[in-house]
C-alpha cells in the first residue's frame, strides 16, 4: 500500500538506535528532583503553609523571648495576681502569683518545644537507625531487633514515660531521655517495614548486582527512599512528644518552678479554674496550637511526598 | 569509548568458543514454609534439578508458565537467592570459587528485569542509575556519567534531553531502555533478561527487541531470555528450554521446539496460542486446570495428570531429560524408546 502512495511517510526505522518517536521536539524542562517537587507542593497547600508560619512564628518568638518579652515573667506581686485576660497591665492577665502570663507563655515556648522536640529528633536518629538495619539485613537479626522494640510496645506511652522519668528522677534531661525511650520504638517499627519494602525492589536487586557493598547499597540506594516516610512520622510525633513533655512537667516530674513551661504553668494555675478559667486555660491553648499546628504540617508533608515515588 | 564499542577483551574468554559461557547443573532450590505450629516442615520445589548449558554468543529462551521457576532459576544463577544444591559454572569455573568469586561473576553478568519502574530508585537521576554500577567498580565519578551518556544515546535516549530526567519522567519503554544501558554499563558477557519486554505495548515491545539484537552483535553478547510469550521466544531465541514446576522438559533450536514439539506440555502451550489464521486453528484442546501444587508435586512424571497421552506408566516413573535427537532432549515417557508407554518409538539395538 505505501508503496503505491509516493508521499507515504517513511517507514518507521524500529532497528536504528534513535527512535523517530522519541525526538518529538517539546522544549526540556530541567528536572527539580524528588524534593524540590515536595516543595513546591507544600507551597500550593495552604493548611500546611498556615501551620509552618504558627510553628516557625511560635519558635522564633520562643528563641528571642528572652529579649522581647514585655515584663518580667519571674517577677510577682502579690495585689495583682489572677487579673483577667485584657487587663490594661498584663495583656494576657497574670498567673496566681501575679507574674505576666504573656511573658511566661513566651519564655514557656522555649523550654517546652526544647523538651518536646528533642526526644523526637534523637529518637529519630536512634529509632532509624534500628529500623533500617533490622529491614535491611532481615533474618535473625530483624528477630532480635524488633522483639526488643514489641517489649516496649507493650506499655502505654504514657505510662512509660512516666515509669522512666520516675525512675530517672525529675529533671529536663531524664525527661528527655525517658520521652525518647518512648518514641524509639514506635520510629524503628515505622522504619523496619519501610526499608522491608524498598529492600524488595528490583533496583537493590541490581544494586546487589553491581557489586556493591551493603554500605554503599544502604547508603545511595535505601536511604533517600527510607527517610521520607520516616521523617513525616517522626514530625506527627512532635505533637504528642510535646503533650507527653508538659504531662510530665504537670505531674512534676520535668521542668522544676518557677521556671516557666506550659505543662508546669497549667498545674500551678489549675488552683485558679474557678476564679479566672480562661486564664488559666491559656497553657494549654498554647500547647494545643503547637501540636495541632506540627500535626497539620506533618499532614501536608505526607500528602505532598505522595508525588510519583 | 573504545572500550563500549569494541569487542568483549579475549583475556575475559578462558575456555574458547566451544566451552559454554554458562553450565547450569542440577540446580535446586526449596522455599521452606511453615505449616502452622508444631506441623510438619513443608517446602516449595520453586526449582528441583535444572541442567542446561548457554553456549557463547546465544540466546537460550526459558518459556513456561506463571510459578513454573523461571524467574526463580534467574534469580539463582545471579547469586540474589542462593542455591541448595547443585552446580554454576560460568566459563568453566565454579561460582563463587577461587578462582571466580561472585563479584568478578558478576562484573560479567547482569540482569534486566521485568517490573521498569521498581528497577530504578526514583530519587536517582538515569544517568546517576546507569553509572552507580561503574562507580562500584572504582571508575571516577566524572568517566561513569560520561559512559552512561554514551550508553543512554546508544540505546536510543538522547542524552541531552534524558540523562538528568527522573524514571517516573519516562514511559516504560524508555525506562526498559534506562535498565538495558544500566546492565551494559559493566561491559558484561550475559545478560539474563528476566521478562524485560513482557510490560511493554506491543509496539515498544517490537523496537526494544530490535535494539537487543542489535545491542547483541555491537557488544558480543549472550542472552538468557526469560519470557512466557511464545512470539518473541521465537523471534529472538536461538534454543528454547521449556520448564515445567521447576524442571526443564523439553530444550532444543527454538525453531525445532517450537514447530515440532516433543513434549506434550511444549504442544498444548502452542496450541494455546491464539492463530492469525481462522484456518489454522488447531484443534488439540489447550490445557486444562492449574499446575499441581509446587510443594507437593505428583509422583512420576509431573506433567501426568494434565497431559493427553498419560499412561499408567506416568504414574509411576520419572522420565529423564533424554535426546530425541543430537541437539534436542525432552523428558516424556512417550518419546523414550523402552520406557513401557505405548507410543514409545522402538528400541533401536545398540550394534
Amino acid at each position: 500500500m505505501s508503496l503505491a502512495s509516493p508521499t507515504a511517510p517513511p517507514v518507521l526505522d524500529i532497528a536504528g538506535g534513535a527512535t523517530p518517536a522519541l525526538a518529538t521536539p517539546d522544549a526540556f524542562v530541567p528536572s527539580r528532583g524528588f524534593w524540590g517537587q515536595v516543595g513546591s507542593k507544600l507551597l500550593r497547600d495552604p493548611v500546611a503553609m498556615i501551620a509552618a508560619c504558627v510553628i516557625l512564628t511560635i519558635v522564633l518568638v520562643a528563641v528571642f523571648s528572652p529579649w522581647i518579652t514585655p515584663m518580667d515573667p519571674y517577677r510577682g506581686s502579690m495585689l495583682r495576681r489572677l487579673r483577667p485576660i485584657g487587663d490594661s497591665t498584663y495583656l494576657l492577665g497574670s498567673d496566681e502569683l501575679g507574674r505576666d502570663m504573656l511573658s511566661r507563655l513566651m519564655l514557656g515556648g522555649r523550654l517546652s518545644l526544647f523538651i518536646g522536640v528533642t526526644p523526637v529528633i534523637l529518637a529519630f536518629v536512634i529509632g532509624s537507625g534500628i529500623g533500617i538495619l533490622a529491614g535491611y539485613v532481615g533474618g535473625w537479626l530483624n528477630t532480635v531487633l524488633m522483639r526488643t522494640v514489641d517489649v516496649f510496645f507493650a506499655f502505654p506511652s504514657v505510662l512509660l514515660a512516666i515509669a522512666l522519668s520516675g525512675a530517672l528522677g525529675a529533671g529536663i534531661f531524664n525527661s528527655i531521655v525517658s520521652l525518647t525511650c518512648v518514641f524509639v520504638p514506635q520510629i524503628a517499627r515505622v522504619a523496619e517495614s519501610v526499608t522491608t519494602q524498598i529492600r524488595s525492589r528490583d533496583y537493590v536487586d541490581a544494586a546487589r548486582l553491581s557489586g556493591a557493598s551493603t554500605f554503599t547499597i544502604l547508603r545511595v540506594q535505601v536511604l533517600g527512599n527510607v527517610l521520607g516516610p520516616i521523617f513525616v512520622y517522626a514530625t506527627s510525633l512532635i505533637s504528642v512528644s510535646m503533650i507527653l513533655a508538659s504531662g510530665l512537667s504537670f505531674l512534676g516530674l520535668g521542668v522544676k518552678p518557677p521556671e516557666p513551661e506550659w505543662g508546669l504553668m497549667l498545674n500551678t494555675l489549675r488552683t485558679a479554674i474557678y476564679v479566672n478559667p480562661l486564664v488559666a486555660a491559656l497553657p494549654g491553648l498554647a500547647i494545643f496550637i503547637v501540636s495541632i499546628s506540627f500535626n497539620l504540617f506533618s499532614d501536608g508533608l505526607r500528602s505532598a511526598m505522595e508525588v510519583k515515588a | 569509548m573504545s572500550t563500549l564499542t569494541g569487542a568483549v577483551p579475549t583475556d575475559r574468554d578462558r575456555g574458547g568458543p566451544g566451552q559454554p559461557l554458562l553450565t547450569v547443573e542440577g540446580l535446586v532450590k526449596h522455599f521452606p514454609v511453615k505449616k502452622g505450629l508444631g506441623g510438619k516442615k513443608a517446602v516449595v520445589r520453586a526449582v528441583d534439578g535444572v541442567d542446561f548449558g548457554i553456549l557463547k554468543g546465544e540466546t537460550l529462551g526459558i518459556v513456561g508458565e506463571s510459578g513454573c521457576g523461571k524467574s526463580t532459576t534467574a534469580r539463582l544463577i545471579m547469586g540474589l537467592i542462593a542455591h541448595d544444591k547443585g552446580d554454576l559454572l560460568f566459563d568453566g569455573e565454579r561460582i563463587g570459587s577461587r578462582a571466580l568469586p561472585l563479584r568478578e561473576f558478576r562484573a560479567q553478568t547482569q540482569m534486566v528485569f521485568q517490573d521498569s519502574y521498581s528497577s530504578l530508585n526514583p530519587r536517582m537521576t538515569i544517568e546517576g542509575s546507569i553509572a552507580f554500577g561503574p562507580q562500584v567498580h572504582g571508575v571516577p565519578k566524572r568517566q561513569a556519567i560520561e559512559r552512561a551518556r554514551s550508553l543512554l544515546a546508544r540505546v536510543g535516549l538522547e542524552p541531552a534531553r534524558f540523562a538528568a530526567r527522573y524514571p517516573h519522567e519516562l514511559s516504560g519503554g524508555q525506562r526498559q531502555r534506562v535498565n538495558i544501558a544500566r546492565a551494559l554499563a559493566l561491559e558484561p558477557r550475559l545478560v539474563v533478561l528476566d521478562e524485560a519486554v513482557s510490560a511493554l505495548d506491543k509496539s515498544v515491545e517490537a523496537q526494544v527487541l530490535n535494539l537487543l539484537m542489535d545491542l547483541k552483535q555491537e557488544f558480543n553478547l549472550t542472552y538468557l531470555f526469560i519470557s512466557h510469550d511464545l512470539n518473541v521466544v521465537r523471534f529472538i531465541c536461538d534454543r528454547v528450554a521449556v520448564m515445567y514446576l521447576g524442571q526443564v522438559v523439553e530444550i532444543g533450536p527454538a525453531d525445532t521446539v517450537l514447530a515440532n514439539p516433543a513434549h506434550p506440555y511444549t504442544a498444548a502451550l502452542l496450541s494455546s496460542m491464539p492463530s492469525m489464521d481462522p484456518d489454522a486453528r488447531t484443534q488439540v484442546a489447550p490445557l486444562a486446570g492449574d499446575p499441581p501444587n509446587p510443594i507437593d508435586p505428583p509422583p512420576g512424571c509431573r506433567f501426568h495428570p494434565r497431559c493427553t497421552l498419560v499412561e499408567e506408566v506416568c504414574r509411576s516413573v520419572v522420565p529423564p531429560l533424554d535426546p530425541v535427537d543430537p541437539l534436542h532432549r525432552v523428558a516424556c515417557l512417550a518419546r523414550q524408546p523402552g520406557s513401557g508407554h505405548s507410543l514409545a518409538p522402538m528400541m533401536t539395538v545398540a550394534a
